[in-house]
């Protein structure tokens, strides 16, 4: 598996962390919203949004559309703030 | 069909001819007391515990593969009781008694081999850990036993005792644990409830969960809707899926975890290794095939296989520990889909629809738990209380921070097991 950085273009999948799934971040207090930012999953069988740190190459957070039934990539985008 | 060793002999005489199926292969029946959804290890080991210890065997165990075809025979065979924390600890000390006795209950031989694990500490900091853990071990009723610098060496000569990054200070040794052939504990486990009167069907996937009123009333299945007063979901690898057939998320993530085989070789490692250091562990098949693993791939799959940085740091791990590994050549690799949970513990529990019960994110340790899970789901599902080795796998333990049971102490979040 190799991602295609916007910045460094394709690299090897050990350059790269893993950071959990794309999901809205709640407002407010501790409650059954934040437990389930937290901690619940759609846990997809197929295509997956998910947060990805180029750790190893420019530092970039990026969010990678990826099949996890195949580990086919589709997209990769930088995060814009 | 009882297996002893008089009729293993006049069938080897004659040929191997008189061998008929292990269970039996019925067709769904309209309706059931209990649909356990998942023929893997733990939902066959909860039907045969049904069966025997509750008398309830109005029981359909709904697979939609084959038996034995998922996580259950794509494991690495360890079984252990070595936890430290309460909730768990009990747990698998419990599971552990019932491995010891599980040839007799299902009058199958699953080549259960208590040949001791040992975990290697590599400095003072991971010797104090040891000794805590042992005692903790202790403390519950199992065994362990620390073994020092030259108690090791003896032991296990095939290390790099002195290797320059992690020179090996010790090991914890528990000599009740051990590997057992995944395959047969399956086939043990099926044919023991088919015996008792359970429908084990294949080849029969669930496609949906029927509720009405807040309850569920039972499945639709690729081979005809089924009826049952109670659903237990056992799918653990695909938790994810068939929860949300019934409109369920779960604290669950899809990780996929490689293992490795090389070719047979002449006995060479009497026990099970693990160096945590390197995220290694390894232990010898009765066929000869060194069989190890590693670490997670760190990311959501259900490929069923990984990806090379992971085989190369496993190798790595390899051949720093016992360079001798060099020698062999491998065989196969092949991955297992892990249901990962915050914690890194697994759930027992009734989900919050009436009816249906969930055993599952048993992350990558899911084999020696087999019995002590099917024992302790059957329990819930007879009797509707926990069983006592099974109080802590709580459902709701995210949301309120109450039991959370974080072995490896690094927070309750994903992605940190």
């Amino acid at each position: 598996m190799r991602l295609t950085c916007p910045h460094c273009g394709a690299r090897d999948l050990r350059e790269f962390t893993y950071g959990g799934a794309v999901l809205d971040r709640p407002e407010g207090d501790w409650g059954p919203e934040w437990d389930a930012f937290i901690h619940l999953r759609d846990n997809p069988a197929g295509l997956s949004r998910e947060w990805w740190y180029h750790e190893k190459g420019c530092s970039a957070w990026l969010v990678v559309e990826r099949d996890t039934r195949t580990h086919e990539v589709v997209a990769v985008a930088e995060v814009s703030r | 069909m009882r297996f002893n060793a008089l009729r293993i002999l006049r069938e080897g005489l004659t040929g191997n001819k008189g061998w008929g199926p292990h269970w039996r292969d019925p067709e769904p029946k309209p309706a059931y007391d209990i649909v356990i959804i998942g023929g893997g290890g733990h939902g066959l080991a909860t039907a045969f515990y049904l069966a025997q210890q509750h008398g309830i065997t109005n029981v359909a165990v709904l697979e939609k593969g084959y038996i034995g075809g998922g996580n259950v025979g794509r494991n690495t065979t360890i079984v252990r009781a070595n936890y430290f924390l309460p909730g768990n600890s009990e747990f698998y000390s419990h599971s552990l008694k019932l491995w010891e006795r599980m040839e007799d209950d299902l009058n199958y031989n699953v080549m259960h081999s208590q040949r001791g694990i040992i975990n290697l500490f590599h400095s003072d900091g991971q010797r104090d850990a040891a000794v805590r853990r042992g005692n903790a071990m202790i403390n519950q009723g199992d065994d362990a036993i620390l073994l020092g610098r030259e108690e090791l060496r003896k032991m296990l000569p095939y290390l790099d005792h002195d290797n320059g990054r992690f020179p090996i200070h010790g090991g914890l040794y528990h000599p009740r644990g051990g590997t057992a052939r995944h395959d047969a504990v399956a086939w043990g486990f099926a044919r023991g409830a088919s015996d008792r009167g359970v429908d084990i069907i294949q080849n029969c996937e669930v496609t949906g969960i029927d509720r009405e009123g807040g309850r569920v009333t039972g499945v639709q299945t690729t081979r005809g809707a089924i009826r049952a007063r109670k659903v237990a979901i056992v799918t653990a690898g695909r938790s994810g899926q068939v929860a949300a057939l019934a409109g369920l998320r779960l604290p669950i993530e899809s990780h996929i975890l490689q293992a490795f085989v090389t070719e047979g070789l002449k006995p060479v490692i009497d026990n099970v290794v693990t160096f945590g250091m390197g995220h290694f562990y390894i232990s010898q098949s009765d066929k000869g095939g060194l069989v190890f693993g590693g670490d997670l791939d760190f990311y959501p799959s259900y490929a069923q296989r990984g990806n090379l940085p992971t085989v190369e740091h496993v190798m790595e791990a390899g051949m720093t520990l016992m360079p001798m590994i060099g020698r062999a050549k491998m065989l196969r690799s092949w991955g297992g889909i892990m249901d990962m949970t915050p914690d890194g513990s697994p759930i027992i529990d009734r989900a919050p629809i009436e009816g249906l019960y969930l055993d599952c994110g048993w992350c990558y340790g899911g084999f020696k738990a087999v019995p002590g899970s099917g024992f302790a789901l059957a329990h819930l599902l007879a009797t509707d209380r926990y069983h006592d080795s099974a109080t802590g796998f709580r459902l709701d333990r995210f949301l309120t921070g109450r039991g959370i049971m974080d072995e490896e102490g690094k927070g309750a979040q994903h992605n940190l097991h």
